[in-house]
């Protein structure tokens, strides 16, 4: 087990070392630089800017500088936010958008979990219709659209009410957070749901249901205890990159709900090319997705004797 | 007894279930957009400010929260006039200016602003390894570009502290507006002891700062939550009114902006065309606004280019009219529709620029601009090939775009690809010249018409399509050697010929801005050179909410 931790953590070293080499020279291959603004400056303040940034050296030494930097777990200064280091970007704005991304999660499958069940079990007839259309709608429809619609529904119900129920936009409660979270949960949700279903389907079938049965168990203990345990699996299994998808994905929704979370700071730090900002979000970001689905590697073998972990690891 | 306990527990539970949910209403009704009572009230901004330290900001969000918490020697007041700020009289003069503060101007920990406060400041910005991008707009002031150059030490800079409260300065060349220059966030002083105290982390957070303006920052969550309290040291304090301004949204999106504002969450936001009918049918008071920023299209005259051949660039001047393009195409009320790349409000010597030198207009109509087509076929020989208009990705561009592609297409049968690009690319390419023709716009940075002239000179960094004139460059050059105004404004007048003769650009309008105002909320000032929307003076009138109002 120790073996099999130590060679995944060098493996993953290599992958965040390859992502943060790759994103450095793609950035520099985009065109345009992060100086360059709406008004172009005198060629000697141009100069300066340069010899600031270190934007004067050859992009290779940049590189090494670079490389420095992050293993002393130093990001820089932020090219937009002049006086903030990248290091205070990611530690202020990740945990809001990793509290909104593990509420959004908990609402995402506790509801997988009850409409794929639901669904399954009244097959074929109007709920699982019903639920399946609302997947269909909840994986195809892009989060901006869901995002401005919910924002319309909470300000018509509102103003409807002639009070605030819930708040249109912005942060520092719960009530701020909760439809965000849901907006945020409906994709994952959705293709959760629909794991759920199948899932459910397949264990339908399986020899320990006939087996209860003929025992003689109650339907509703059959359903929960035998049926529905057996069917968490295949879903549980999904929640790793699920985890990694939500709290990285909710740009969008931090836009529409001006939500502080650190989404927002790395679509904007690309927008405006802030070299330091891109580098910090990217590794961060990539070293917590690598993380994640090594978390849930090891949680196999936990949740499933079947899976051994130690001799198959690695492949 | 057990069904006594079971009953007991739900009527606990109920009674958890309402308390928490009233005080969850109470929370969040908290951030109403206008109180009377405490004169306070609640607004958004796209960002948080980028940058707060003075002498290195340049974007416009960190300049709005700036103006509401610093002030320099001059300053902006309620109407968008010039007034006194830190300096109560001052005296201007071509080789130079001197500036007497008033001893009452103090920073919010209660010592006085003094002269060293922008002698620190100014000499700062022209440092090299300081890196300010608007260090340009010092470069009046004599010396200052080539300390900049690192050819001369900082204290060699014309700007001298005689006491406490005189400051001195000298000019590298004539200046006449000079103290519109003064009223400028760059201009600000900071002090020096404090700078130090702070070095790297000065304004990052809302204690690494100290204000000498209208308001303090009182708190600031990065990104979430900024908070302005009137400041009891501002030595004009009986002219604020409001208490606090209160800013717990950066929304960036303005459909959600203005979606808080129905909501009666913030008392003030800007409207896009999305929103205008809506807030129309719905009776907002609006109000609106000129930028002062001049929107064109800009011709690359680089070698090579089919646009460096005058007659076609004539003949789709001759096509391209602004009342079309302002008031059809781009539809927000307000555009004010130019031939002229001087706005309207620019000062003359007697009245406005543009009424002592009106625009001329040139001859506009679809025969006049085929024959110029003609001309330009005959010059060039070769058919002429698909022009590239480079531009930004938000709609109005795009429909701004369109219509230009279909009036070349439909006029003079010339073919135009649209390019769409990013920020940042989108200068990268206008500053290596990768397009025909770009659809960009200009601010003003001070109160002159020189802020627009000299962008065509042609050592100007931000003339993008390489526009060479020397009969143009001579007029700058006029212009900049002399402070007689009726001098001046007749050089100005014969760039904006040039201008309209040589086609370099097409001006098509003047920007505005409409805003959405709660009718309690009275006091807004909107200035093109000083901050716009200006809260300083700004006050909540007692009861009448906005649902009455328009109910």
């Amino acid at each position: 087990m120790i073996r099999y931790l130590l060679r995944r953590f060098v493996s993953s070293l290599v992958t965040i070392w390859f992502i943060a080499t790759a994103t450095f020279f793609a950035m520099h291959l985009v065109p345009g630089d992060p100086l360059s603004n709406e008004k172009a400056v005198a060629p000697e303040i141009r100069r300066n800017l340069e010899l600031r940034y270190g934007l004067d050296k050859p992009v290779l030494q940049q590189y090494g500088i670079f490389i420095g930097n992050m293993l002393r777990g130093d990001f820089g200064i932020s090219y937009t936010q002049q006086n903030r280091r990248v290091n205070d970007i990611i530690r202020e704005h990740f945990p809001v958008s990793a509290s909104l991304g593990v509420l959004a999660l908990v609402i995402a499958t506790f509801g997988s979990i009850l409409f794929g069940a639901v669904s399954a079990r009244y097959r074929d007839r109007w709920p699982d219709i019903s639920i399946m259309l609302a997947v269909i709608i909840g994986i195809s429809v892009p989060g901006f659209v869901i995002a401005a619609l919910a924002q319309w529904a909470i300000l018509a119900l509102n103003l409807q009410l002639g009070f605030t129920l819930l708040p249109v936009a912005g942060w520092g409660s719960f009530a701020h957070m909760l439809v965000p979270a849901l907006v945020l949960g409906l994709g994952t949700m959705a293709y959760m749901t629909r794991l759920m279903r199948s899932s459910m389907l397949d264990v339908a079938h399986a020899d320990y249901l006939r087996t209860a049965r003929a025992k003689g168990l109650k339907p509703a203990r059959i359903f929960f205890r035998h049926h529905l345990r057996n069917a968490l699996l295949p879903v549980v299994t999904v929640l790793g990159p699920a985890v990694a998808a939500i709290t990285t994905g909710g740009f969008v929704v931090e836009l529409i709900f001006a939500i502080p979370g650190l989404g927002r700071y790395f679509v904007q730090a690309v927008q405006q090319l802030d070299y330091t900002v891109i580098m910090g979000t990217t590794v961060f970001y990539g070293a917590f997705l690598v993380l994640m689905v090594l978390v849930v590697d090891v949680l196999y073998g936990v949740l499933d004797p079947r899976v051994s972990v130690a001799r198959t690891g690695g492949r | 007894m057990w069904r006594n306990l079971e009953s007991a527990r739900y009527f606990v539970a109920t009674i958890t279930v309402v308390i928490s949910l009233a005080a969850w209403v109470e929370r969040t009704c908290a951030e109403t957009a206008v109180d009377f009572d405490r004169q306070r009230i609640t607004i958004t901004l796209a960002n948080e400010p980028p940058n707060l330290n003075s002498m290195e900001t340049m974007d416009q969000t960190s300049g709005f929260v700036l103006a509401h918490v610093m002030e320099g020697l001059l300053q902006y007041d309620a109407r968008g006039e010039l007034a006194a700020g830190v300096a109560e009289r001052w005296e201007l003069r071509a080789d130079g200016a001197t500036f007497w503060l008033r001893r009452n101007a103090r920073w919010s920990d209660g010592k006085p602003v003094t002269a060293h406060d922008f002698v620190f400041a100014w000499r700062r910005i022209v440092t090299p390894a300081t890196a300010s991008h608007y260090a340009g707009i010092l470069f009046p002031i004599k010396n200052a570009q080539r300390i900049s150059r690192g050819e001369l030490p900082p204290t060699a800079m014309g700007v001298h502290a005689t006491d406490d409260f005189r400051l001195d300065v000298e000019f590298e060349r004539p200046c006449p507006y000079f103290l519109g220059l003064t009223a400028y966030f760059i201009y600000d002083p900071v002090r020096e002891d404090f700078f130090n105290s702070r070095g790297p982390r000065y304004a990052a957070e809302a204690g690494d700062m100290i204000y000498n303006g209208a308001f303090t920052i009182s708190r600031w969550v990065h990104g979430a939550r900024m908070t302005l309290q009137k400041n009891p040291h501002y030595w004009n304090r009986a002219q604020v009114h409001l208490q606090q301004i209160d800013i717990p949204y950066f929304a960036i999106d303005p459909v959600s902006a203005y979606n808080l504002f129905k909501n009666e969450n913030i008392a003030l936001t800007i409207l896009e065309t999305e929103g205008l009918d809506d807030a129309l049918a719905r009776g907002y008071p609006m109000t609106r606004h000129r930028t002062g920023a001049m929107f064109y299209f800009e011709f690359n005259q680089r070698a090579g280019r089919a646009t460096a051949n005058r007659a076609l660039r004539k003949a789709i001047q001759a096509l391209l009219d602004p009342e079309s393009m302002a008031s059809r195409v781009v539809g927000v009320p307000g555009l004010l529709a130019t031939e002229s790349m001087f706005p309207h409000y620019l000062r003359g010597v007697q009245r406005t620029f543009r009424e002592e030198y009106p625009p001329p207009v040139p001859v506009r109509s679809v025969p006049a601009a085929r024959a110029w087509l003609a001309q330009a076929q005959i010059e060039m020989g070769a058919p002429l090939p698909t022009l590239i208009l480079l531009t930004r990705e938000d709609p109005r561009a795009a429909r701004e775009a369109e219509y230009l592609q279909q009036l070349l297409q439909k006029g003079l049968g010339l073919q135009l690809r649209i390019e769409r690009q990013n920020t940042k690319q989108r200068y990268a390419k206008m500053a290596r010249g990768e397009f025909d023709i770009v659809l960009t716009g200009w601010g003003p940075d001070y109160d002159d018409p020189m802020t627009f002239g000299d962008v065509f000179a042609s050592w100007n960094e931000n003339n993008r399509g390489q526009y060479r004139n020397p009969a143009y460059d001579r007029w700058v050059e006029i212009a900049n050697a002399t402070a007689d105004q009726a001098q001046r404004m007749h050089a100005f007048a014969q760039m904006q010929q040039l201008l309209i003769d040589d086609a370099p650009i097409l001006p098509t309008y003047e920007n505005s801005k409409v805003y959405v105002q709660h009718p309690r909320l009275q006091g807004v000032a909107h200035s093109v050179f000083g901050v716009d929307p200006d809260l300083r003076y700004a006050r909540v009138l007692p009861e009448r909410s906005l649902q009455n109002a328009t109910r």
